[in-house]
């Protein structure tokens, strides 16, 4: 059985972003929960499935719950990395499909910034991470590094590409008045802002910020009912890899060659079809090999997509519209966000980063290193 | 000396022959795929407990990372490069480069395992141009 139109998200919202020292994970989340509940036009009365994730605290779905007065007859805390919320899209879709739950509720909540928890993978010397910690590779930057080394060395792929994105990220997030990074940036800025791991730079990295985010996904039945336009499930599919990057076969070969075939199947769309992409942009690379593995470039040929600024605004190929998890926020997990531009691109609130006319959206997240990936198409009709 | 008692059963052979200086890893003897790293299952063919053998330890670097930005407990070792390497028997493992300058380390170099002793004493695989 498809998902294809199992749900429609009627609601979506970001609390305060970049540096919110008066929060905490989960008032972040709160904020998120009131402005999505009042985007959807419905109360929190209204929900009965929570699909929570986090690398916080212990028992996130448990004390998320208990915090908001949330008593969910459905709960999926799926969590595998950042593309979490694109996985909760399409177990969502099923729950309400099968009548499991007709309002569900997608959280998520990070205060990473203020409480300078930069080491969110906690990586202990134990089980299979043993046989790296010992060699000091930071992670998860220096996995999409040692990536990032093969698909030069296969490929010929450059830094100046790379960088290309990283610029052309910076100007949609100058146009989204919420982006933590909102100066311009060049290829020699990028290029000259020093080595993390080579050869990812440090501006080929995403932000470091607080941030929570909600998403409201409702049944048919109830979408018809609801002031905004839904925005239709048209496809998901979603795929795991590993967990260490010494155990992926192919460091080319994105999880989301599986997942997105199966997203596109669903859907019956094709690539041509799409009018905005969300690609989650943990690192500059991750986009790169993303876009190959959902098919919109050859292997090998995905650092041509960033040349000339094509995927910029007025460029041919808008990608990560609200200035990506590079410019706009990462607050250590970014796929909801993904999802959040999305909705905003297709009901038309974007303002001056709005794309013209946009009808149907791809997202897609990554989650770990290279571990996971979720895609998901959504669209008005 | 490390402490064997604190490895896990599934690592501690692998530990173990580290400190004799031999690079471990597994064969299914099932299927005759290479495991790696150390288990009680084949991840290929989904056998039980795969066969402990001794690898030549050389091998092709993969992957390779000059990490200038490091981790708390290894500032002071910046930049040193981080590897993915190929062992001629078909299984691959995370390693460091030592002995060597690690902005030359090349994808295709070939590289000898050799041991160092960690913080604890324990003695760790890492890698030298061969």
């Amino acid at each position: 059985m498809s998902l294809k139109k199992a749900c429609a998200i009627a609601g979506v919202a970001e609390s305060r972003l970049g540096h919110v020292p008066d929060s905490t994970v989960l008032s972040l989340q709160a904020e998120a929960l009131i402005a999505a509940l009042a985007d959807a036009g419905l109360e929190k009365k209204d929900i009965d499935g929570m699909f929570v994730a986090g690398n916080w605290g212990r028992l996130p779905p448990l004390q998320v719950g208990e915090y908001l007065g949330l008593h969910p007859r459905y709960v999926d805390s799926t969590s595998v990395g950042g593309s979490s919320y694109e996985f909760h899209l399409g177990h969502a879709a099923a729950a309400i499909q099968a009548g499991l739950c007709s309002v569900a509720v997608i959280l998520y909540g990070s205060t990473q910034r203020s409480k300078r928890d930069r080491f969110i993978f906690e990586v202990r010397d134990e089980l299979g991470y043993q046989y790296e910690t010992p060699y000091g590779l930071p992670v998860p930057v220096g996995a999409y590094a040692l990536a990032a080394s093969r698909h030069m060395h296969e490929y010929g792929t450059t830094s100046e590409q790379l960088a290309e994105l990283a610029v052309a990220t910076r100007e949609w997030a100058c146009l989204n008045p919420v982006a933590f990074r909102r100066e311009k940036l060049t290829v020699d800025e990028v290029l000259d802002s020093g080595w993390m791991a080579t050869p990812l730079h440090r501006l080929d990295c995403c932000l470091f910020t607080d941030g929570g985010g909600a998403v409201i996904l409702v049944s048919p039945e109830i979408a018809r009912t609801l002031a905004k336009p839904p925005v239709w499930l048209l496809g998901q599919g979603e795929a795991i890899s590993h967990a260490v990057i010494s155990e992926m076969a192919d460091l080319t070969r994105s999880p989301a060659y599986e997942s997105g075939r199966r997203a596109f199947e669903m859907a019956g769309v094709t690539h041509a079809d799409l009018d905005v992409v969300e690609i989650y942009d943990s690192f500059t690379i991750t986009v790169l090999l993303t876009l190959e593995a959902l098919g919109f470039a050859k292997p090998g040929e995905g650092g041509r997509l960033f040349e000339g600024g094509r995927t910029g605004p007025g460029g041919e190929f808008p990608l990560n519209t609200n200035g990506g998890g590079l410019s706009y926020c990462h607050p250590g997990q970014y796929g909801i966000f993904l999802i959040i531009e999305a909705v905003r691109q297709l009901r038309g609130e974007c303002g001056p980063r709005q794309v013209a006319d946009a009808a149907l959206a791809l997202v897609s997240g990554t989650g770990g290193v290279l571990s996971s990936n979720s895609t998901a198409i959504l669209g008005l009709e | 000396m490390a402490d064997i008692e604190s490895f896990d059963p599934d690592a501690r052979p692998y530990w173990e022959a580290a400190a004799r200086g031999e690079l471990a890893y597994q064969r299914c003897t099932a299927c005759d795929a290479a495991v790696f790293f150390p288990r009680s299952i084949c991840p290929d063919c989904g056998a039980a407990s795969p066969a402990w053998q001794v690898s030549a330890g050389a091998g092709t670097v993969y992957a390779c990372s000059v990490v200038h930005r490091a981790p708390p407990a290894f500032q002071d070792k910046a930049p040193y490069a981080v590897v993915l390497v190929d062992l001629d028997e078909g299984f691959r493992m995370m390693s460091g480069m030592v002995d060597c300058d690690p902005a030359g380390v090349v994808i295709g170099d070939r590289v000898s395992v050799v041991f160092r002793a960690d913080a604890d004493g324990r003695a760790v695989p890492f890698f030298v141009p061969a």
